[in-house]
């Protein structure tokens, strides 16, 4: 997993509620056995249309519009366990989605991919949506180490909340793979004691 | 002492560890798997060199991809094909147990775990699907999980999670006839909406889910991620063990009784306190229909399609082609799909088949029953359903998620409106463009009869 630690860039606006993750990546395209090229694919439905022309009013279609973070809608990532939302959102070169409500399975899917969810508050998802959508080449700042995100030169900030945990994680590139094989002694004591 | 729900009673019992100021490592007692989830996960372990840790617990079977129609002969699709082939081959090189196609246990993952008893009370359970909260109708705790955490409980059998706050529903009263385990879920999420439960695990309480079957529960508790909950929970009561008893892998005889005497601890505490709680009346509940984008877009099927001034919401509605303010009684459906992990059981089948008997479809409407299982295709055939069916005009395929999420060929077209049992209307959910209204087995049944939507609750006897 790629470390995170700060991340200034401009944002896609995309403030439509309850983004599932069958709208991230289509079911149709789950049928592969590895991770990558799923960027391609992301938010297939609505960057192209049934004669897979790009829908040139979708913001991800609009050249105005770029960077490395989503700012999307309330409830973002609900629906689907599905992982592969997650991958298709790195794939594409997403590195942070902002939203005022995250699916629990997506949430962790995106931490465990390096791809920070940040939680904000409605009314400050809505300011940030409005300057954005002002001027495409607004700037946001995440620093992951304070947990605050920020717009530049702008007095617009907020602090995010992460489990002390995944922070270390995010900061280091770790995965809890590692952390769960050297528990190994104490989950074979654990089953030793409900046998 | 300490006032604990039944969450916490399950919860407590199956943590191995705490991290300081961070995420308890919880033990995972049943391990399900399937054809699209999985396979990234065990090239994780390969590639790090990692063996599955407990291949014992696991238990595999294909659903998500498979072909509903000629099961017998190869994979015509490539990538299903190279999917279910990828899941053969990584279960028999880590000696894990699969229900393949073709196998007497095959069907989709959470229809196959309760009725081989593979599920029981007091169990953790995790699966790289969602809707793996249908088994917390025996009062397991059991979430969908993404495919890093797949990797993660293979490599360990445990999953490093934060305790989720706790939420209980409590529905009492009495139901009218015609208002199904569907409907009542259906009508909670459309009160609480799809994100009230986010961050929270689930209870449902009060008479209505004790009177409720198993299969009830289990569509309850499916749908419990609709509403953003993780997972949702049933108290284990006698409808509960008498389910269990006598299931290919429950306990049997002495060791049943033990279980059993352990089960029957699994309540909540009286005086428990709950994080957020939400009260209901039976009697306030109706047939119920879904005519949005999401499954909190529900309305009594009799009612109109609210007025809201919201881009989200018109955005939705664009996509159904529907218009504030307007009625679904009368709407003309096409397409009517009677499966999933939400409605494919015997008991789902029998209501269809007790309304349809004798009455024949509607001349428009292309009508699927895909049964949950093996097994369940055989009970169907056993109990004399499949004529009933066959003489109605609807068409019985053979197991697997099917039209739910259109993975395999089973797809709605492109606006075409197709009312259905299973548990999302998400835009392109069942093929793109394909318009999905949720409903109970019953209301679907009804819907294909008539070939548009009628109030079915004026039409049983």
């Amino acid at each position: 997993m790629e470390k995170f630690i700060k991340l200034v860039s401009t944002a896609v606006p995309l403030p439509i509620e309850n983004i599932d993750t069958d709208q991230i990546i289509p079911a149709r395209f789950l049928k592969v056995t590895d991770k990558k090229g799923f960027g391609s694919n992301l938010f297939r439905d609505w960057r192209f249309d049934d004669n897979e022309e790009l829908v040139t009013s979708f913001i991800l279609n609009d050249p105005k519009y770029h960077g490395s973070i989503l700012v999307a809608g309330d409830n973002f990532g609900c629906g689907s366990s599905r992982e592969h939302a997650a991958w298709a959102l790195v794939d594409y070169g997403f590195k942070v989605i902002v939203s005022s409500y995250f699916g629990d399975i997506f949430k962790g899917n995106a931490l465990n991919n390096g791809l920070l969810p940040i939680l904000v508050t409605p009314e400050f998802l809505k300011e940030m949506t409005t300057l954005i959508h002002e001027n495409s080449s607004t700037n946001l700042c995440i620093d992951l180490e304070n947990q605050t995100i920020s717009i530049e030169n702008h007095d617009l900030v907020a602090h995010f909340e992460i489990d002390p945990y995944k922070k270390i994680c995010m900061i280091n590139g770790f995965d809890d793979i590692d952390f769960l094989i050297n528990n190994k002694d104490k989950i074979e004591a654990f089953e030793k004691g409900n046998k | 002492m300490d006032k604990k729900t039944l969450f916490d009673k399950v919860w407590d019992s199956h943590i191995v560890t705490s991290v300081p100021n961070g995420p308890q490592v919880l033990y995972i007692d049943k391990h399900l798997i399937h054809e699209v989830t999985s396979p990234q996960a065990f090239a994780e372990l390969e590639e790090r060199n990692i063996p599955v840790f407990r291949p014992n617990q696991i238990v595999a079977t294909a659903d998500h991809n498979v072909a509903t129609k000629n099961q017998h002969l190869p994979i015509v699709d490539v990538l299903s094909r190279n999917q279910i082939e990828m899941l053969t081959k990584n279960c028999a090189k880590n000696n894990i147990e699969l229900y393949g196609l073709g196998h007497d246990y095959q069907g989709i993952v959470h229809v196959i775990a309760p009725e081989l008893g593979i599920t029981q009370p007091g169990m953790t359970i995790v699966c790289g699907d969602s809707h793996t909260s249908t088994h917390g109708a025996f009062g397991a705790i059991a979430f969908g999980i993404g495919t890093s955490q797949v990797a993660q409980v293979f490599a360990s059998q445990c999953l490093l999670l934060e305790k989720p706050k706790s939420l209980r529903v409590n529905v009492n009263g009495k139901l009218a006839k015609g208002v199904l385990a569907k409907d009542v879920i259906l009508y909670i999420i459309s009160k609480i909406g799809t994100n009230s439960g986010t961050g929270y695990f689930c209870e449902y309480a009060g008479n209505v889910f004790e009177e409720m079957s198993m299969e009830g529960r289990m569509t309850v508790c499916n749908m419990s991620i609709e509403m953003g909950a993780r997972g949702g929970m049933i108290a284990p009561d006698e409808t509960t063990f008498d389910y269990v008893k006598g299931k290919k892998f429950a306990p049997k005889g002495d060791e049943l009784e033990a279980k059993i005497a352990y089960w029957k601890t699994l309540l909540t505490d009286e005086g428990a306190v709950f994080d957020k709680e939400y009260y209901f009346e039976a009697a306030d509940i109706a047939p119920m229909l879904t005519y949005g984008t999401n499954p909190g877009m529900g309305i009594k099927i009799n009612d109109t399609i609210p007025v809201l001034n919201d881009v989200s919401f018109e955005k939705s509605l664009d996509y159904m082609g529907f218009k504030q303010g307007e009625q679904l009684l009368n709407k003309p459906i096409n397409y009517v799909f009677i499966g999933s992990c939400t409605n494919s059981r015997i008991e789902d089948f029998r209501v269809v088949a007790h309304y349809i008997k004798g009455k024949q479809k509607a001349k428009n409407v292309v009508a699927l029953i895909v049964p949950g299982s093996q097994q369940v295709a055989k009970q169907i055939q056993a109990e004399g359903l499949t004529a009933i069916f066959q003489e109605a005009g609807f068409e019985i395929r053979q197991p697997g998620c099917s039209a739910c999420l259109a993975m395999n060929d089973d797809k709605i077209p492109a606006g075409e409106y197709c009312v259905s049992t299973s548990n999302r209307n998400f835009e392109g959910r069942q093929g793109q463009g394909a318009r999905t209204l949720l409903a109970s087995p019953l209301v679907a049944a009804a819907t294909a009869i008539e070939g548009k939507i009628i109030d079915v609750s004026l039409h049983l006897n």
